[in-house]
């Protein structure tokens, strides 16, 4: 689907990415893993188009650079408009791309129902809880229908049970829709969990260490599965070496 | 405790009456509280009618000052040149004493009418301005990022984004406009009066001061006092109220 390709970006005297190649198959689940300031974020940018690159170059299969409502966006806080209500949350990505309403809230109410919000249309983001609140921001992201699926953190200001909770549904989700996510994230535990492929990256400047590819086919029991612990051991020994290096 | 501030202002009145009866001061120099009202019972239509007129001129400032406000803030808000040629400006009317500037703008604009609403537009300005401004730049940088990611031009950022999340603000502000307004209304009354034309309150305490009428100018007084109250509590509780009935207040 994409090729990053020596991709290099620099703001002011950091380095925030240098040399960072990596290609993404479409219908992947890749976690990009490591500590603030590896550029993790950064390079999520990139490939979402809300930053360039200083040096090298992003290319899309067939040259298909996705167009508005094709690349899904959910960020560390639910970031919804505090005066909407949530389906005029969920409605927003439709409307900005030209939806008309008619068409657009059946499309609404079903991303709300996929992510166990039917019901709450009407409820306004205070209302709601943070878990809640990050399902709406989750069903905005999925309402057009994206090919990608770009995610920051979005789990970090949870609590755990809540984070579990939601892990396993957007594992389910992504085996239902197919689409394509890149995953951000500095926990172990979350990136050996979701991902098919997790990425390891290291700061100062942000490179790619090495990648890593899941044996697990994860669902709610994977927790529990000696296999998972031996990924999230191997994945900590990498993680520990590359940082030392 | 809720009762606390009525018992103490009725306490204060009781004690100011108390007072001037027991000193025996003429009410020409201290009127009492009762002297007062029998002031403003002398003449409750002419005083009522200034107390309008003073209003007219403070709504249609408030009005002007807003919707200035709002449109320099928006022109601001979408321009990088722009706000760095007029933010120096906006501060200079800020800084400009009213009194000293009245003169010049009463014989400029020659209608007495529009020359009160040009001074209490100058003082009510920057306040809704300032806020509105402060209201467009307030919304996160992420919700930014995702009307980008969705290709939202300028426009629709605007209508969707930065103009509700500045509503707040701009309500804030349009409270202390409100307040700033009555002043400057007052101010520019108190310079045109002075020249011999206007109706308003504060012609009516210039007049009753030349008659040593001093319960009167107390009576215009107290009316000047509530008027600002309500205009402060009136455009709070409209604050409150569009934001509750918006939900997010």
């Amino acid at each position: 689907m994409l090729q990053v390709q020596a991709v290099g970006r620099r703001f002011g005297t950091l380095q925030a990415l240098q040399d960072v190649s990596l290609a993404i198959d479409a219908g992947e689940f890749v976690a990009l893993l490591g500590p603030s300031g590896c550029g993790k974020s950064t390079l999520l940018r990139l490939i979402a188009g809300l930053d360039r690159p200083d040096s090298g170059h992003l290319t899309w299969d067939a040259d298909q650079q996705p167009k508005p409502g094709e690349i899904g966006f959910v960020f560390q806080d639910a970031t919804l408009l505090p005066w909407a209500s949530a389906a005029d949350n969920v409605l927003l990505p439709l409307r900005l791309t030209g939806v008309p309403r008619s068409q657009a809230m059946p499309q609404v109410h079903a991303a709300l129902h996929r992510v166990g919000l039917g019901g709450f249309e009407a409820a306004r983001p205070r209302q709601l809880s943070g878990g809640m609140r990050m399902r709406v921001s989750i069903a905005r992201a999925l309402v057009t229908r994206p090919l990608l699926l770009l995610m920051d953190e979005p789990f970090a200001a949870l609590d755990e049970f809540t984070r579990h909770r939601l892990q396993e549904d957007l594992l389910a989700l992504w085996q239902d829709l197919g689409c394509t996510v890149v995953f951000v994230t500095h926990s172990i535990y979350e990136a050996a969990f979701l991902a098919r492929r997790i990425v390891l990256m290291t700061p100062r400047p942000g490179r790619i260490d090495q990648e890593i590819v899941s044996p697990l086919h994860a669902d709610a029991q994977t927790r529990l599965d000696p296999a998972y612990a031996a990924l999230v051991a191997q994945v900590t020994r990498e993680m520990a070496r590359a940082l030392a290096a | 405790m809720k009762f606390a501030p009525a018992l103490f202002g009725l306490a204060s009145l009781l004690a100011w009456e108390a007072a001037v009866r027991l000193t025996g001061v003429p009410s020409y120099l201290v009127p009492g509280p009762l002297a007062i009202i029998a002031a403003f019972l002398a003449d409750p239509t002419g005083l009522l009618t200034s107390l309008g007129s003073t209003l007219l001129v403070t709504f249609a400032a408030l009005l002007v000052a807003a919707s200035l406000g709002v449109v320099l803030a928006v022109a601001i808000a979408s321009s990088r040149l722009l706000p760095a040629a007029i933010q120096p400006w906006a501060v200079v009317l800020q800084v400009t004493p009213i009194v000293a500037i009245a003169p010049l703008i009463i014989v400029w604009v020659g209608n007495p009418f529009a020359s009160l609403v040009v001074c209490a537009t100058i003082v009510a300005f920057f306040p809704v301005f300032a806020n509105t401004a402060a209201g467009l730049a307030s919304a996160p940088t992420e919700l930014a990022d995702l009307f980008r990611l969705y290709g939202a031009g300028r426009f629709a950022t605007l209508r969707l984004l930065r103009l509700p999340a500045a509503l707040p603000y701009f309500l804030a502000g349009l409270r202390i406009s409100g307040g700033l307004a009555l002043v400057g209304a007052v101010v520019a009354e108190f310079v045109a009066g002075s020249g011999g034309f206007a109706s308003g309150l504060a012609y009516r305490i210039l007049e009753a001061g030349y008659r040593l009428q001093v319960p009167r100018m107390f009576a215009a007084l107290v009316l000047l006092s509530l008027a600002g109250i309500a205009i402060n509590l009136g455009l709070g509780g409209l604050a409150d109220a569009v934001l509750r009935r918006r939900g997010d207040g």
